[in-house]
């Protein structure tokens, strides 16, 4: 009864952060878009547009949902929730945090642990093809098949580089499990470089890590290899013929996807939770952080660049202010210095996603096929290749 | 709980086997398939056999189904003519059908009387572990002689599809 | 929830049997080659099953072994099979079995 109870309560939880994650994900994209591009982003809807993505989630449920009269009822109806329910799924064995102590039970910050973790990733991302190409085949709109089309041709290309170039953290820790693999990567080289796979010794797995964020972003369909949905040349790709909560779902499966590639990243290269700095000085990490963002936001209160900003930034830099003191008290420290760590290397990577969006061209389809098949893939053997050496030498 | 799990995916994997052969459209066949390998692999889960599990989704399910999902779509073949088969295949065919699949039913439950029965968790010896063990010691022939067939297959393949017959 | 009794493993080879029945009907009974193609798939994973059931009962990983095998040649032989198969799609224009017939004429 207990197992079951506290399995609830983290899958609420986690689910409720996850969808949370997902609306504001949006939000922080249209935002740092706009400053790429000097222009100041949603800025209506509540204030610096915070209500944003609850407006924009009330405009696709009310608005009117099309069912076109060409298509393949079942399978168009079908696609959208074959696509959000798999991107959904992957989240609950990302382990947030290690082991931890609350009112007397002992628990993972994880929905579930499974031996086989990084194959269970691999199996639900295989199977989430069947999204995408589905919906663009029961379209019956040749904008859509091309879409389905090189999407799924994308898809397969990309999982190559990218499952062989998981092998190499896994030869480093030895299990497959994500829990095992966080855990590996705890401890420090001459007591300040952190032995996180990406910084581990018998070959630097930064090129492994390069070609790991390349390929997934192919696999979320993302610029600079988001062909599918190229829209000079496609209109909108495979979910052009869908409206409203249907395109809604395909929407928040490519976030969903984004996140969960993001955090497998942060645990097979960034050391997952481990902390940057060794002990003693990693738990005034967070505080610091806050304090630096309360005083900042206190500084543009005194002199603000619009009239709004009086009465907005002082919420902020209160709210920064607590969350430094909450990371100073040794209980929450214990708790939250963990998922502190895991969500900034994940904030961080989500952020370069965004940025190569707002500074990269998109590729031409041939050129996506070329890079994939005769440069990327190959560098992934080679990686391969030579971590296996190395692991078997030493 | 693993006699729910069992039956629920028993039924989900012969209803998705029956729906294969009898949808017109390929393209509902092989989503049937790619349904029945999906309960096999919760199946093999249930039997303690995690490792072939995934393989079973990433093979099967990833590689080998999206393949005939990609061609079907490429071909955009549609739904099977009803041509005429003979009166023999109509009438007799399904009754011998199912006389088949009791005389195997029997066949199994007669030559292995005294078999276990299935409690998840009991035996576990199907993990990556074990299976890389086994793959690299006892068995490393077959394994380099199916890895040579796989690169024999790719080139067939490949030679295959890119050729012109007049 | 009601307590039930464990599965007994016959029922995994009962299973696998008439999946097995069912991808022969299907070779048998369908016209369209990537039906029939889909069939020998089936086929292979009610063997599949069987090889699994049987590790369990004797304790012994052999049984994964053989059906990742199987699993593998599975892979080779659709990536052949789909070769062929859009090969004659693109000569013939057509995916019916009883079309392809020009070596009875």
């Amino acid at each position: 009864m207990n197992f079951f109870l506290i399995s609830l309560i983290k899958i609420v939880i986690v689910f409720g952060v996850f969808m949370t994650t997902l609306a504001y994900l949006q939000w922080v994209e249209r935002k740092v878009l706009a400053h790429i591009q000097s222009r100041t982003g949603p800025l209506r809807v509540g204030p610096h547009g915070l209500m944003q993505p609850l407006a924009d989630v009330f405009k696709l449920l009310t608005k009117e949902d099309l069912l076109p009269p060409y298509v393949n009822r079942i399978f168009y109806l079908g696609a959208p929730f074959i696509a959000v329910a798999l991107a959904l799924i992957s989240i609950s064995i990302i382990p947030f945090g290690p082991e931890i102590a609350v009112a007397g039970t002992r628990t993972y910050m994880q929905v579930g642990d499974v031996n086989v973790g990084v194959l269970f990733v691999l199996a639900i991302a295989a199977i989430s093809v069947y999204g995408v190409a589905l919906a663009g085949w029961s379209s019956n709109n040749k904008y859509s098949l091309l879409g389905g089309l090189r999407s799924s041709a994308q898809m397969i290309s990309y999982e190559l580089p990218l499952t062989l170039v998981i092998v190499s953290p896994l030869l480093l820790a030895n299990h497959l499990s994500f829990r095992e693999i966080g855990n590996s990567q705890a401890g420090y080289y001459l007591g300040f470089i952190p032995r996180w796979n990406i910084f581990q010794m018998p070959f630097p797995q930064i090129f492994g890590f390069i070609i790991f964020m390349i390929a997934a972003f192919a696999e979320t369909n993302r610029i600079p290899f988001d062909l599918p949905e190229a829209e000079n040349e496609l209109v909108a790709g495979f979910h052009t013929e869908y409206s409203s909560m249907k395109f809604a779902c395909f929407f928040m499966a490519e976030y969903a996807n984004m996140v969960t590639i993001t955090c497998v990243a942060t645990l097979l290269f960034l050391g997952g939770w481990q902390p940057l700095f060794p002990a003693p000085y990693s738990n005034y990490v967070p505080v610091a952080v806050f304090l630096f963002a309360g005083v900042l936001c206190f500084l543009h209160a005194v002199r603000p660049a619009r009239k709004r900003d009086r009465y907005t930034f002082p919420v902020f830099a209160l709210a920064a202010l607590a969350l430094a003191i909450l990371f100073a008290l040794p209980w929450f420290q214990f708790v939250l210095a963990p998922i502190f760590w895991f969500a900034s290397k994940v904030g961080f990577l989500l952020f370069t996603y965004i940025w190569v969006r707002g500074t990269l061209p998109r590729f031409r389809y041939d050129q996506l096929m070329h890079f994939a098949w005769t440069f990327l893939f190959p560098c992934a053997l080679i990686n391969l290749l030579l971590t296996a050496l190395f692991v078997a030498i030493f | 709980m693993d006699t729910l799990l069992f039956i629920v995916f028993a039924i989900v994997a012969v209803a998705c086997a029956l729906n294969l052969i009898l949808q017109s459209h390929p393209i509902s066949s092989a989503l049937s398939l790619i349904g029945v390998m999906c309960s096999l692999a919760v199946l093999y889960l249930l039997l303690g056999a995690e490792f072939i599990a995934m393989a079973q989704m990433i093979v099967y399910g990833g590689a080998v189904m999206v393949l005939f999902v990609f061609v079907i779509m490429l071909m955009n073949a549609g739904a099977e003519k009803r041509s005429g088969k003979s009166w023999f295949a109509q009438f007799a065919g399904p009754p011998l059908l199912v006389l088949f699949a009791a005389v195997l039913a029997f066949l199994i439950l007669r030559a292995v009387p005294k078999l276990r029965t299935v409690e998840f968790g009991t035996w576990v010896g199907g993990t990556a572990e074990h299976i890389g063990q086994m793959l690299f010691t006892e068995y490393l022939l077959p394994f380099e002689v199916i890895s040579i067939l796989i690169l024999i297959a790719i080139m067939g393949a490949v030679v295959l599809a890119s050729k012109e017959i007049d | 929830m009601p307590h039930l009794p464990p599965v007994p493993l016959s029922w995994y080879l009962v299973l696998s049997a008439i999946l097995f029945v069912l991808g022969v009907a299907g070779f048998l009974y369908r016209k369209s080659i990537i039906t029939v193609f889909m069939s020998i798939e089936l086929m292979l994973n009610a063997v599949n099953l069987s090889f699994v059931s049987f590790s369990y009962q004797l304790r012994r990983i052999d049984g994964h072994i053989y059906s990742f095998f199987v699993m593998v040649v599975a892979a080779a032989e659709a990536a052949v099979g789909l070769a062929i198969i859009l090969t004659v799609f693109k000569n013939r224009g057509t995916l019916q079995i009883d079309e392809v017939d020009s070596m009875k004429r």
